[in-house]
């Protein structure tokens, strides 16, 4: 995979904005995302199935699957990569279809009933490289813990990011940018 | 012979020490390995990646960010010498305490809930996981893994049998890797404990992350086996971070034992592209 173009984002985005992206584009996000990962997944469910309301309105918006570290003292947060996605897998679809989410930063593969939703409801997956946490916890700018506060580093915290740097994986139109890579240097017979 | 006493607040502090360092330094070893792959990588998205896992390791560095938020649950490896008397305190509670005060005070993150369906956050990422050997000697030796769990998660153990030999082992450790695709966060760091029993196996596959990275077995044909092994994950096209490339692993070390007649277990324990390893002796 080849990143066909760098293209910047602010985000929330639209419908529009999400059917541009092409999987394979490098995407720098700016504006204001929200980390959510296993135990916060867990409770959004559980919100939705008892139709109570969410602590945050996620309709266009990112969520982005991290528990960061501490900051340390001075800083908004500290190291910030992303979680295995597929974990959030078992919630994804419900989220999608219920709360109309625009995208979501993870690493690693989706299932093929998240990917179905993501095209369903037009959204998208990004993916971040972990290694790189200290560079993407220095792109945040702002950080705030608006849910869940219990759950320490897996409270759902609002982050302020600046050209935070991401691949489309999956785009709305189907397309994936690990199975094209992986074809294209594979060279085992099997 | 003398008993030469240690103090328990000595190992304390060579714990707490431990945790900070790994997980903001990363080793030579692994540095030279990002940057020998970065060589042969082919794929240009592969080589952006290995240079921003590189540049990632000198912001840790120099700026105190640790080199992954997952920093880890805390795997001691502890190798006491016969001839040592901790002094002073619980052995144990020394190595709890020193873990404690690392992710403290390296604003690391607690990554440790208090039991497997009990998911409540301990806040302090123990209890560390300690492994223990008595040695000979009057020596403390500390292994330390800052242990992710996304790599840990895609690994796997097989009861595999003698007829499977060699050729089983390789399909067993090649399709472990291949199944888990971008999901450990590759390159890797292959950990591959064979023989023992089934807990022998596991524990010598985590054993393995230990050693310098690339560094090959002492015994040939094991270390032939190491470059068959590597050779193929290589040859599978997942590359950094999974977009694609010629670099899916940076090493394979292969531990292998003693075991039964009708046994051949392969444990296969992965470690990432952010792999964080340290020692010290007291």
């Amino acid at each position: 995979m080849t990143p066909r173009r760098t293209v910047e984002v602010t985000v929330p985005f639209d419908v529009e904005r999400a059917e541009s992206l092409r999987a394979g584009d490098a995407v720098l996000l700016s504006g204001t995302i929200y980390t959510a990962r296993d135990a916060a997944h867990e409770r959004l469910a559980g919100l939705i199935a008892g139709r109570l309301p969410l602590p945050v309105d996620l309709r266009d918006q990112v969520v982005y699957y991290c528990g960061p570290t501490p900051p340390r003292p001075g800083r908004p947060i500290g190291s910030a990569g992303p979680t295995t996605a597929s974990r959030m897998d078992a919630y994804t679809p419900l989220i999608l279809d219920t709360t109309r989410l625009r995208g979501m930063i993870g690493k690693g593969k989706r299932s093929a009933e998240v990917r179905a939703a993501m095209m369903r409801q037009r959204a998208v997956y990004f993916g971040a490289i972990e290694g790189t946490a200290a560079l993407l916890g220095a792109c945040v700018r702002d950080a705030a813990v608006v849910a869940f506060p219990d759950l320490g580093p897996e409270a759902i915290h609002r982050l302020v990011v600046e050209r935070f740097p991401v691949v489309v994986v999956n785009d709305v139109h189907g397309g994936d940018v690990y199975e094209e890579g992986r074809a294209r240097y594979r060279r085992d017979p099997a | 012979m003398t008993i030469r006493t240690i103090a328990a607040g000595d190992i304390t502090a060579a714990v707490r020490d431990l945790c900070i360092t790994v997980n903001h330094r990363m080793g030579e070893d692994m540095l030279g390995a990002l940057r020998r792959a970065l060589a042969m990588e082919e794929s240009e998205t592969g080589r952006h990646v290995l240079e921003r896992l590189l540049e990632n390791a000198e912001v840790a560095r120099s700026q105190w960010y640790p080199i992954c938020q997952d920093t880890g649950q805390a795997v001691v490896f502890l190798d006491l010498g016969q001839d040592v008397h901790v002094a002073g305190g619980n052995l144990e509670a020394a190595i709890q305490e020193g873990v404690r005060q690392g992710y403290r005070d390296g604003y690391l993150r607690p990554s440790v809930v208090e039991q497997a369906l009990r998911r409540t956050n301990t806040g302090d990422n123990t209890p560390a996981i300690i492994y223990t050997r008595v040695v000979p000697g009057d020596r403390v030796a500390l292994g330390f893994l800052a242990k992710g769990a996304g790599c840990d998660n895609m690994s796997r153990l097989a009861m595999l049998t003698p007829a499977d030999g060699r050729e089983g082992a390789v399909r067993f450790v090649v399709r472990a890797i291949s199944d888990a695709g971008p999901n450990p966060s590759p390159p890797l760091i292959v950990g591959v404990g064979m023989g023992g029993t089934f807990e022998q196996a596991a524990l010598l596959s985590k054993r393995a992350l230990l050693r310098d990275v690339g560094a090959a077995n002492a015994d040939p044909e094991l270390a032939a086996l190491e470059r068959e092994l590597l050779d193929k994950i290589n040859a599978l096209g997942i590359g950094p971070a999974g977009f694609g490339g010629r670099v899916t692993a940076l090493a394979v070390h292969v531990e292998s034992r003693a075991t039964h007649i009708a046994s051949l277990p392969v444990a296969v324990n992965l470690d990432c592209h952010s792999h964080r390893a340290g020692s010290v002796i007291l």
